[in-house]
C-alpha cells in the first residue's frame, strides 16, 4: 500500500469492508445458483418417480433409490451402456487424433520454412470463418455418399481437423526455445526426430491443454452425432439422452440417472485436469 | 540470448535442410491436416454451392439444373427469413447478458482474497455440462409447465399462477428458459478469459491512479480496467455472437417432441436440419440455405474484425 493515501481512501476502509462483504455474499449467492442444476440432476436422479412429479416439491426426496442406476443399466429399452462405449470411443480418438494432426501442422507452420508457408497459414484460417455447424448440410452429403453415415468413422474423421487447434500449437511453437531444436540438430536429428524426442516431450502442458478441451468438445457434441449417428447402434450419449427427451419415452428418474452418470466422465476429467483446462480456454479465446 | 541467428546457414544444416528437403518436411508436417480440412470443409462447401443450384430430392447426384431457384425459394421463405429474425432477438438478449454477467463474475472473483480458485471452479464447472444434458434439466425440471417444476413451485409460493414455460408465446417466456440455459453453460468459459485478461494488467496502472486521487470502484474500472480489457472484449463479443449464430442443441432439446419443432424460436441451424434432413430430404434447397448462412458469417466475421480493427499487428 503506498504511504500517503488520499484522505477519501482512509475514509473508505469502513466502506471497502462493507464492499466486501456484499461481493461475498453476492458471490456465494451466484454459486449456490450455478450449483443448482447439478443438484437436480443427482436428485431426481435419485428419487423414484412419485417423489419427482409429487405436487409437494422437496428439495430432498424422501429416500435415495440407488437401484435407479442398476434400473438404468438394465432396460433393454435404453442403450445407455453401449452409448457410453460409443461416446468413449468417439472422444478418445478424436481428442488423440486431433492432437495428432494439429500440432504437426502447427509445428511445420511455425518451424519450417516453406516459400508459401503463408498461404497455406490462410487457408487454414478460413475455415474458422464458416464454422463446422454451418456446413453440416454439406458435410453429412460427403459422409453420405462416402457411406458412412452411422459409422466410426464418418462420427470420427471429419471431425479431426480443427483449425483452432492447429493455430494454437503455431502459436505455441512460435514461441518455443530454439536452443532446444538447434542442440538436437547439432547431434544430427531431422526434423521428424527433433519433433518426437525433443519438442513434444517438452510441449506436454500445452497438449493437455488442448487434449482436455478437444474432449470435453467431442464428449458433448451434439449436432454432428445427431446427423450422422442415426441407427441406434452408433448413438452417442447425448444423442440418446436426447430422444428419451424430446419423445417422452422413458421415466423422468432414469432420464435423469442416465444424464447424471454421462456427466461423471467428464466431471472427473474437469476436476484432474482443471488447470489444463483453464489454460486451454485461455489459449482458445486469444484472437490474434 | 541466442549466439546463432535462427536461419544461419552452417555447412551441416544445408546439406541437412536443403530447400528441397525442406519444402517435403513442411508437407509431411502440414500436409495431412490441409488435406483433411480441404476434404471435409472446402469440398463439402463446394458441393454444396453446386448442390444448390439444383433440385435435389433424396439425392447427392441431381440432374435437374434450376439456377437460382433455391436462393429465391429459401429468401422468399417466410420461415427461413424468420430464422434470421430469431438469431437475431437471440443475439440480442444473449451476447450482452453473457458479456455483463461473465465480466462481472471476473471482476468479483479476481478481488477476492481467499477462495478464489474455489469461485472460480463453481462457476467454470457447467462448461463441462452438455447443452443435452442442460436442456433436460431446465425443460424436465426447472422450467417444467407442470405443478412439479420448479420455477412454478417457487411462484406458487407467491402465489401466481402456473406457466406453460416453454409452450407460452405471448409473453415469449420460452427466450427466458433458452437464454438461462445457455447463460449458465458459458458464463464461467468467458468469465476465465477476462480473469486473464485482468491478470495481464500491470498492477502499476492502478497504483498510479491512486495516487492521481481516483475512487476504486466505477472510476478505476471507467478509466483503467475496462479499456485494457479491450482486446479480451472484442475477442469474447467475436466468439458469442458466432457462437449464437450456430445455435442448434438447446433449442432442439427444448423444444422438439415427437411431433416436430414448434413455429416459433427456430433458429437457422434447427430450420435448416429440418429443410435438408427432414421428411422431404431437399438437400438442393438445404444447401442453398448453408450458402447464404455461410456467406453471412463470414461477412460478420470480417466487418466485426474490421470494426474493431482486429489483424492489424499489434506487437
Amino acid at each position: 500500500m503506498p504511504r500517503n493515501l488520499p484522505a477519501h481512501h482512509r475514509r473508505g476502509d469502513g466502506l471497502a469492508r462493507a464492499g466486501r462483504a456484499v461481493r461475498l455474499v453476492l458471490l456465494s449467492a451466484l454459486a449456490l445458483l450455478f450449483l443448482l442444476p447439478f443438484y437436480l440432476l443427482v436428485r431426481n436422479g435419485l428419487s423414484s418417480e412419485a417423489d419427482i412429479t409429487s405436487p409437494e416439491w422437496t428439495f430432498f426426496p424422501g429416500e435415495l433409490h440407488w437401484g435407479n442406476i442398476r434400473e438404468l443399466f438394465e432396460d433393454p429399452d435404453v442403450p445407455m451402456a453401449h452409448a457410453l462405449l460409443n461416446s468413449s470411443l468417439i472422444a478418445v480418438l478424436t481428442t488423440l487424433g486431433t492432437l495428432l494432426l494439429a500440432s504437426l501442422a502447427g509445428y511445420g507452420l511455425a518451424r519450417i520454412p516453406y516459400r508459401h508457408a503463408n498461404l497455406v497459414f490462410y487457408w487454414i484460417l478460413g475455415t474458422l470463418m464458416v464454422p463446422a455447424a454451418v456446413t453440416f448440410v454439406p458435410s453429412f452429403v460427403l459422409v453420405s455418399s462416402l457411406g458412412w453415415i452411422s459409422t466410426l468413422r464418418g462420427l470420427v474423421v471429419p471431425t479431426l481437423f480443427q483449425a483452432v487447434a492447429a493455430f494454437i500449437f503455431r502459436q505455441y511453437f512460435l514461441g518455443f526455445p530454439r536452443e532446444l531444436e538447434d542442440a538436437a540438430r547439432v547431434d544430427g536429428l531431422g526434423y521428424w526426430r527433433t519433433y518426437w524426442r525433443v519438442v513434444v516431450p517438452n510441449s506436454r502442458p500445452v497438449f493437455a491443454a488442448v487434449g482436455t478441451i478437444v474432449f470435453i468438445g467431442a464428449w458433448n457434441s451434439f449436432l454432428w452425432p445427431l446427423v450422422i449417428g442415426q441407427d441406434r447402434e452408433a448413438w452417442t450419449v447425448q444423442v440418446a439422452l436426447s430422444t428419451f427427451t424430446t419423445a417422452q419415452s422413458v421415466n423422468i428418474h432414469e432420464l435423469f440417472v442416465a444424464a447424471a452418470v454421462s456427466i461423471v466422465p467428464l466431471l472427473v476429467v474437469f476436476l484432474v485436469l482443471q488447470r489444463y483446462i483453464v489454460a486451454g480456454v485461455e489459449r482458445s479465446g486469444i484472437d490474434d | 540470448m541466442r549466439g546463432a541467428a535462427p536461419h544461419q546457414k552452417s555447412p551441416t544444416r544445408r546439406s541437412r535442410f536443403g530447400r528441397q528437403n525442406r519444402t517435403l518436411w513442411f508437407w509431411v508436417f502440414v500436409g495431412p491436416f490441409v488435406l483433411g480440412l480441404t476434404l471435409f470443409t472446402y469440398v463439402p462447401l463446394a458441393w454444396s454451392a453446386y448442390l444448390s443450384f439444383f433440385d435435389a430430392h433424396n439425392t447427392v447426384s441431381p440432374t435437374e439444373f434450376v439456377g437460382f431457384d433455391n436462393y429465391t425459394a429459401m429468401l422468399r421463405d417466410d420461415a427461413f427469413t424468420d430464422s434470421l429474425l430469431t438469431f437475431l432477438v437471440f443475439t440480442a438478449f444473449i451476447v450482452p447478458a453473457t458479456y455483463v454477467l461473465s465480466l462481472s463474475l471476473a471482476l468479483m472473483v479476481n478481488r477476492l482474497r481467499w477462495a478464489q480458485a474455489f469461485f472460480r471452479s463453481v462457476f467454470f464447472l457447467p462448461v463441462a455440462c452438455s447443452y443435452v444434458v442442460a436442456a433436460l434439466i431446465w425443460k424436465m425440471s426447472i422450467f417444467n409447465g407442470v405443478r412439479f417444476g420448479l420455477a412454478n413451485t417457487v411462484l406458487g409460493w407467491f402465489g401466481a399462477d402456473q406457466i406453460a414455460w416453454l409452450s407460452t408465446t405471448d409473453p415469449p417466456w420460452y427466450w427466458l428458459v433458452i437464454v438461462t440455459v445457455r447463460l449458465w453453460l458459458q458464463a464461467g468459459f468467458y468469465m476465465v478469459l477476462f480473469l486473464a485478461g485482468l491478470q495481464r494488467i500491470p498492477p502499476r496502472l492502478y497504483e498510479a491512479a491512486a495516487v492521481d486521487g481516483a475512487r476504486p470502484g466505477w472510476q478505476v474500472f471507467r478509466h483503467i480496467t475496462f479499456p485494457q480489457l479491450r482486446a479480451t472484449s472484442v475477442a469474447v463479443v467475436l466468439l458469442l455472437v458466432i457462437n449464437a449464430f450456430q445455435a442448434f442443441d438447446e433449442f432442439y432439446n427444448l423444444l422438439s417432441d415427437s411431433r416436430g419443432y414448434p413455429p416459433y424460436a427456430r433458429p437457422p441451424l434447427v430450420y435448416l436440419y429440418y429443410t435438408a434432413l427432414g421428411q422431404g430430404q431437399n438437400l438442393g434447397l438445404g444447401s442453398a440455405g448453408a450458402v447464404i448462412l455461410a456467406l453471412i458469417i463470414a461477412v460478420v466475421t470480417v466487418a466485426q474484425a474490421r470494426w474493431f480493427g482486429l489483424g492489424r499487428k499489434e506487437d
